[in-house]
């Protein structure tokens, strides 16, 4: 549980980080950005890692949702990182990006078995064991005028993210601090 | 107490100077962000975060003072860059000047190159001792005479003036790199100099401003797949075809110019597996080069990571032939320096004028010396308090543990907003310059 504690506590740091780092002068910095988002990947391998070993008994209380907690809990929570990476390696113009990107982020971590499914539009459901974690920013996207919020479409323009990522196992789980 | 220094283990240093404001209050435009001697050492030039460029000269040793190596006293002071602001992509770019480097001494006047995110510019520093004098047209005071007035002939003459020592930047090599500039170094042709940034490497010549050679990519095809990014990278010292180039994931690349056009193919590659047992969140952080630097004999070649100081035989790839810690203490508190920033703190190192001993900057304003013969190694502060004139250094120590003995400094008092991030070396003799934030200490080996 302390490792699990530990690692939202680096995620909060991280992403924290992420959006100072756009307000900064000279732009994003794409090496500082690509080690802020390495640690962020190892601390959610992490913390997902304890949340499925606690899986069985969640699912229980929310028999709706597909069982499923092999690969795609982490196909759909992987998700949001590339375009979190592509949008701090190309010096973010779109200050929108980052920002929906970490509440997407936010409510996938709570809710992971919810996103399953890509027919799904409501991300804001919260199931039982799951208020927004308190670690991450509570604010919201601005959006421009005619743009809706939706949800991200899993796996659609990210042809390139899930072989890059297919790299990353639950080997990768780290326990040394 | 006796320190590494020019290969034997008697050398005493002794503060000699330092520059720089004395407030604690420290402007952020004063911040230094590069040093380098020139080729002789006889210049010493400092960029900071406001975009100025200050050189330094070395006064001639006095026959008054045969102990005393000259001083250094402010020789030209010049604004390199400004900040500028890219409309296209609504970005500032900052003003800071990343790197300097000299160019070798063909004539009178001194080259260097400075470059800040996106532009490199070659300066001219000239001396002018004499002015002409005696114009048939032109008064004294510059104001034009009235030509019906000038009955007589005369040829001006110079006569000698004060010292002015003019800068001017002579090719501005613009809008090449895409990200922000990490390094720049010259080639041993003097002809043609490479830049890098954090995916790209280019081939300049120094008369052509208009066109520069890629000669490195590292950009993938989708940048979601990026792994690694190009910390630095420097020409070899005497072959002119070979470079290399560092990368976050420590990692380093030779390369060979004369294989093919785009170097995206190593020669070689440098690499030590990493040690299981070290394995943490932020191993990956630690593990990024900040700063590669040739040895003087073109033979080795020092990389500087988070935490240590690793030195290369080109003629081995598996693994570096010496490793020195830096300050492994600091490797149980990574969660903490990554919470406070300073693991993202990028260090340089240098070598000394014959290649015997390695220097590097830690936190504290402490910095460290390693002679590589003798296996000995010292940390040094530089601090206000230990600079009386000639005062010899004393080595610090920090206590890892269990007991502090008198005069060691635990861990957690070190001070973290105290960095020592760049140092330089002279090329030839035992003077050193090691900048603290808005301070340049130079710190002279005790002729006795």
């Amino acid at each position: 549980m302390e490792v699990n504690i530990e690692a939202k506590r680096i995620l909060a740091v991280s992403i924290s980080k992420l959006y100072a780092s756009r307000t900064q002068r000279g732009g994003l910095r794409l090496h500082r950005s690509l080690l802020l988002s390495l640690v962020m990947r190892s601390a959610r391998d992490i913390y997902h890692a304890s949340r499925e070993c606690e899986a069985p008994s969640e699912a229980q209380s929310a028999p709706e949702e597909p069982m499923d907690t092999g690969s795609s809990p982490e196909e759909a929570s992987r998700q949001p990182e590339p375009q979190l990476a592509t949008s701090g390696a190309e010096t973010c113009s779109d200050s929108e990006e980052p920002a929906s990107d970490a509440e997407e982020y936010d409510c996938e971590i709570a809710e992971d078995k919810e996103n399953l499914s890509p027919a799904r539009q409501s991300r804001k459901r919260r199931g039982k064991a799951s208020a927004a974690p308190d670690f991450l920013p509570s604010k919201r996207a601005r959006l421009e005028p005619g743009e809706e919020r939706h949800a991200a479409p899993l796996g659609s323009c990210r042809a390139g993210a899930g072989d890059s990522l297919t790299t990353l196992s639950l080997n990768r789980v780290i326990p040394a601090f | 107490m006796a320190g590494p220094g020019g290969g034997s283990s008697d050398v005493q240093w002794c503060f000699s100077q330092v520059k720089g404001a004395m407030d604690d209050d420290v402007a952020e435009a004063d911040i230094i962000s590069t040093v380098e001697f020139n080729h002789s050492g006889e210049l010493l030039a400092t960029g900071d975060k406001g975009g100025r460029v200050v050189i330094f000269q070395q006064e001639p040793e006095s026959k008054n003072q045969p102990q005393c190596r000259g001083e250094y006293n402010v020789y030209s002071t010049f604004q390199s860059h400004e900040p500028e602001f890219d409309y296209l992509k609504s970005l500032e770019i900052e003003e800071k000047i990343n790197k300097i480097r000299w160019l070798p001494q063909k004539n009178a006047a001194q080259f260097l190159l400075s470059t800040n995110d996106k532009t490199i510019k070659l300066w001219k520093i000239s001396e002018r001792d004499k002015r002409p004098e005696g114009y048939n047209l032109k008064e004294e005071d510059g104001r034009y005479r009235d030509p019906n007035t000038v009955t007589t002939l005369r040829v001006p003459v110079f006569r000698p003036m004060d010292l002015m020592v003019e800068a001017s930047p002579r090719r501005v090599f613009a809008n090449a790199h895409t990200y922000h500039i990490n390094s720049i170094s010259v080639n041993s042709d003097h002809e043609t100099y490479l830049s890098a940034d954090d995916l790209r490497i280019n081939l300049w010549h120094l008369e052509i401003t208009d066109r520069s050679f890629n000669i490195v990519d590292i950009k993938p095809a989708n940048m979601e797949e990026l792994t690694e990014v190009i910390t630095a990278a420097e020409f070899h010292p005497y072959q002119c075809n070979t470079f290399v180039y560092s990368s976050s994931k420590g990692t380093i690349r030779l390369c060979d110019m004369r294989a093919s056009a785009l170097c995206d193919t190593h020669a070689k590659m440098f690499e030590e597996p990493e040690d299981p047992n070290n394995r943490s969140f932020f191993s990956e952080i630690i593990s990024s080069i900040s700063d590669v630097k040739f040895s003087h004999s073109g033979r080795y070649m020092m990389t500087r990571d988070y935490l240590s100081v690793k030195i290369w035989d080109l003629n081995m790839e598996t693994r570096p032939v010496e490793t020195y810690q830096v300050h492994e203490y600091l490797r149980s508190k990574l969660c903490s320096l990554y919470e406070n920033d300073c693991i993202f703190d990028k260090f340089e190192c240098c070598w000394n004028g014959n290649d015997s001993v390695v220097m590097t900057g830690s936190y504290n304003n402490f910095f460290r010396m390693f002679d590589r013969g003798y296996r000995h190694d010292v940390t040094f502060e530089a601090s206000r308090e230990n600079s009386k004139p000639r005062s010899v250094l004393k080595p610090r120590k920090v206590s890892t543990g269990g007991k502090r003995k008198k005069d060691e400094i635990s861990v957690d008092s070190l001070d973290f907003n105290k960095k020592i991030l760049h140092t330089a070396w002279h090329p030839l003799d035992n003077i050193i310059a090691v900048a603290t934030t808005n301070n340049l200490y130079i710190f002279q080996d005790k002729v006795n």
